[in-house]
């Protein structure tokens, strides 16, 4: 990310930020709410577009993408949204298997792969169940198995434990750590200070869309 | 691609009213256009069976003393278009004209003499059997001498042709129009699924599904649509086909016309026309929505 800034209107939501990420780091963007943290994300996955700067994901210009790779570049991501973004109307497996059916696997393939990930993050009996019969921190699980599923090369994370209990958001932790061992690049962001100490890693901290301070834990 | 079919039932099955709706107002509008191709189609057959028995009646002036009237006859022949042409002497014609009257004879007794006049009847060729051509050949056949009179029923045949061209004009007017009207409510049918399916689509999009997967299913729902709906129109123009003729066929001798229905080609051909309705609509409620 390179003297990035982004603007909606008048009102700045990221200003000059320049940010190098690694393969397989673990990084936690902090900071208050209306810092800037999701907008960060969503610039990364193309969710919006820098309006000044640039971001290059594995060498590409995100600005220079065509609108017909997009899809292709969002592969490369699993994103956990805040407010879980799961489809009610379908069940638990439905909406963890969009993700490989969007990419064209086999039937048969996808009904293995969404049990396998659904039994790692312990929710393989919700199968059948719809998201709104599920607790949050369950519908959270969800929402990992199907940002997984698909072995990204990079987890995004928006505030994954922020609606949680302490149990629920250790189990979220606890995946976040174990995928982050088998080499997805992790990035968090969140305000809980606490998620930060017990995990570890390099800290960026933002402050009305400016990057005040890195540091690691 | 049966994914991609299963997700199109589903959507049918989760928007049934809406689907309900845009079928019912395409098979509406397929059976409106329909009903109007096949008038024209009768209408069509009707008139070219008439074309065909297009006679020329000229009837000669009776005041000038009776003459050998084949000079007459050779100048008719000579003309483009003649197939041919008979003579029927006045008092021939008085002999027949008695026989189709026979019940009413006593209408003939009081006459002191034969008043009708010397006729030729002239049959065309095919070629010349349009009203312009004939109304060409009679003008001319009309100034040549001892001809008192001209018949050829102009005044029905192109008060008809006329009547059915203006219908044949608004039929391609509410066909145009019944177009449109079942392509925008299917647009609008689709832009209400998508819409509650906004969601959907977009984590669908953040998850990495390119617009033609996401397109898939709504393009085959449209067909289904389209295909439902023209099939729909089209059984109750077959219903309504059967109920009309069976009527109709009571009070007309089939010697005069025979009412036939579609030709397989023109039903492939509106159905056809249905799907891609359906399609279309579906083309543009889809470019507006994932722009």
């Amino acid at each position: 990310m390179f003297h990035v800034h982004k603007n909606y209107g008048a009102k700045k939501a990221l200003a000059n930020i320049t940010l190098d990420i690694s393969k397989n780091e673990l990084l936690f963007i902090s900071g208050p709410s209306g810092a800037g943290k999701t907008t960060l994300l969503k610039l990364l996955y193309l969710g919006e577009k820098v309006s000044e700067g640039q971001v290059l994901i594995e060498g590409i210009n995100l600005s220079r993408i065509s609108h017909n790779r997009i899809p292709f570049l969002r592969r490369k991501f699993g994103i956990i949204f805040q407010d879980y973004k799961l489809i009610p109307t379908k069940t638990v497996f439905d909406n963890v298997a969009i993700v490989l059916e969007a990419t064209g696997k086999k039937r048969r393939f996808i009904e293995k792969k969404v049990k396998s990930i659904l039994r790692t993050v312990g929710m393989e009996e919700t199968l059948h169940s719809f998201p709104p019969s599920l607790s949050g921190g369950e519908q959270q699980r969800i929402a990992f198995a199907r940002a997984v599923v698909g072995d990204p090369k990079i987890i995004l994370a928006d505030e994954p434990t922020g609606n949680l209990d302490e149990a629920s958001a250790d189990i979220i932790l606890e995946l976040l750590k174990k995928f982050h061992t088998r080499g997805a690049t992790v990035i968090i962001a969140t305000h809980d200070k606490e998620l930060i100490r017990k995990t570890g890693g390099r800290v960026i901290h933002l402050n009305q869309g400016y990057l005040q301070k890195t540091i690691n834990v | 691609m049966i994914y991609n079919y299963k997700r199109a039932i589903q959507d049918i099955r989760d928007h049934k009213f809406l689907n309900t709706v845009t079928i019912m107002t395409i098979a509406i509008s397929i059976l409106i256009v329909s009903a109007f191709g096949l008038f024209f189609v009768n209408a069509n057959e009707i008139i070219n069976s008439w074309k065909k028995g297009i006679k020329i009646m000229v009837y000669l002036k009776s005041d000038i003393p009776e003459t050998n009237p084949s000079e007459l006859i050779r100048k008719i022949q000579t003309m483009e278009g003649i197939r041919n042409v008979r003579f029927i002497p006045k008092n021939q014609a008085f002999q027949e004209l008695k026989k189709q009257m026979r019940r009413q004879s006593s209408l003939f007794e009081n006459l002191k003499e034969n008043p009708l006049p010397d006729a030729f009847e002239i049959q065309l060729k095919a070629s010349f059997q349009n009203q312009e051509k004939v109304e060409m050949l009679a003008t001319r056949i009309e100034s040549l001498p001892r001809v008192d009179e001209v018949e050829y029923g102009q005044r029905w045949l192109g008060q008809f042709t006329n009547f059915f061209n203006l219908f044949r004009f608004t039929g391609y007017a509410m066909g145009g129009l019944f177009f449109m009207a079942a392509l925008l409510i299917v647009a609008n049918t689709i832009r209400l699924v998508l819409y509650s399916r906004r969601d959907e689509v977009e984590i669908m999009r953040l998850v990495g599904a390119t617009d033609s997967f996401i397109k898939a299913p709504f393009y085959i729902q449209g067909l289904i649509q389209g295909a439902f709906g023209g099939i729909i129109g089209l059984a109750v123009l077959f219903i309504s086909f059967l109920f009309i003729s069976s009527s109709m066929g009571q009070g007309i001798s089939p010697d005069l016309f025979t009412i036939r229905f579609l030709s397989p080609g023109a039903l492939c051909g509106i159905i056809l026309v249905s799907i891609f309705v359906g399609w279309t609509g579906c083309y543009i409620s889809l470019k507006q929505f994932l722009k």
